[in-house]
């Protein structure tokens, strides 16, 4: 057990939490961020299905690794991550149908989603199958947080509820506040996202300076 | 007719992938430096979308729907078969470049083969999918025949094609601007096209 988690491996789970944040810092997986975030719920769902999907097909590819030749390997990939995403998305639509309309073709998109793409890559093809299930779980949720986070002030802001529950009160209505709709639009979740990662870019150069 | 005209004007300005659907954000956001490279990439992909969009609707109509050729409902197998469409014709559209245009293929570098995983691509694909549903009396939305898939192609195509200049072109201007030091770069191109979308959204009212 100690091996499976030495200081290498935890390094791997949870850089892309923080000081590798794939959305924040490396820029992947930008599309399905700012389109399913308007609302928490389905962030949530999203961020769980990618950290789910980068996992095993992070696994998958690293035991096959040696036997994909290298010049087809990324329609191989293409084709684990699509076989991957019609079962996550055939599961949605059993077990949690409003989520799956609510999240339309982007459960579909999962299969574009640059995270996988680069960490299958740029990690399992060269590491072994326990090291990129971590890195894709790392991943998976580093991206999970953004969207959650994102998704939250969304929500909140535009809906002035969480998860579905009213949080600001009637009486605060009665008073003259209103919902910004804004929020709700398309083009805040941009404008939040440069936000975050301003705020994450700032907090991140603070830390270097004091070291 | 008129329904070709405003399925093509509807993608192009109020279905726009990046500003409605932020689709093929990745790309977009890396490749929009300069207003060349910019161009030759966005005529790329919507050469791609030109040529797997249609492909793909035959796909769907005739293979995989329960009244094609082979009588049953496999659309399980949708993004399975539609991924492996554009895989294939991306790199044809590598290779044609390399042939033709060596500089634009050494501009694009890694992004080229990356149109592949372009969700601009395969959001199209999975749209046409759910269009194909709708009803053409009553939604300007549908489609109905491949000539309407090649209407909605060129557009987004073209949508995608306008966004990614104009970005450009306010990036090679915003070089020469003061921007505080942790929002260089990334977070105020998001900030630029979050106003950019904005300015879109006038289009929502559109009736076509």
């Amino acid at each position: 057990m100690s091996k499976l988690f030495s200081k290498e491996n935890k390094e791997v789970l949870s850089s892309p939490l923080n000081v590798n944040n794939p959305v924040a810092v490396q820029v992947l997986g930008i599309c399905s961020a700012l389109a399913v975030t308007s609302q928490l719920m389905p962030a949530i769902v999203m961020g769980l299905s990618v950290t789910v999907i980068t996992a095993f097909s992070n696994v998958i590819i690293s035991l096959i690794r040696n036997t994909i030749p290298n010049r087809i390997r990324i329609i191989v990939q293409l084709v684990v991550v699509a076989a991957l995403v019609t079962i996550v998305s055939m599961l949605l639509k059993a077990f949690a149908y409003d989520v799956s309309v609510q999240l339309s073709v982007y459960v579909g998109l999962i299969i574009t989603n640059c995270i996988l793409m680069g960490r299958l890559e740029a990690f399992a093809m060269m590491n072994g199958p326990w090291e990129s299930f971590l890195d894709g779980i790392g991943n998976g949720l580093g991206y999970a947080f953004v969207l959650v986070v994102v998704g939250a002030i969304r929500e909140f802001l535009g809906n002035g509820s969480l998860l579905g529950f009213q949080i600001i009160p009637q009486s605060f209505y009665d008073m003259g506040y209103m919902n910004n709709g804004m929020m709700t639009m398309p083009a805040m979740a941009l404008i939040l996202l440069g936000c975050f990662i301003w705020a994450q870019r700032a907090a991140l150069e603070k830390k270097e300076n004091k070291k | 007719m008129e329904h070709l005209l405003s399925l093509f004007v509807r993608s192009i300005f109020v279905d726009n992938m990046i500003f409605a659907f932020f689709l093929g954000m990745c790309s977009y956001l890396a490749v929009s430096k300069n207003v060349k490279t910019s161009l030759g990439l966005g005529v790329a992909v919507t050469f791609v979308l030109l040529v797997t969009v249609p492909v793909d609707y035959l796909l769907q109509t005739k293979v995989l729907s329960e009244d094609g050729i082979l009588g049953q409902d496999l659309t399980y197998l949708a993004f399975i078969l539609f991924i492996a469409v554009i895989a294939g014709i991306v790199q044809l559209v590598e290779m044609v470049v390399e042939r033709f245009s060596p500089s634009l293929y050494a501009a694009l570098g890694i992004f080229l083969p990356l149109i592949a995983v372009n969700c601009a691509i395969m959001g199209a694909s999975l749209f046409m999918q759910q269009r194909i549903q709708m009803d053409p009396a009553t939604s300007s939305q549908a489609i109905g025949s491949v000539w309407d898939s090649i209407a909605y192609a060129l557009g987004s195509g073209i949508g995608w094609l306008l966004a990614i200049v104009s970005l450009a072109a306010i990036r090679e201007k915003m070089a020469y601007t003061n921007v505080p030091k942790p929002l260089q770069g990334l977070g105020i191109t998001f900030i630029t096209v979050g106003l950019m979308a904005m300015a879109f959204m006038c289009f929502s009212g559109l009736k076509i």
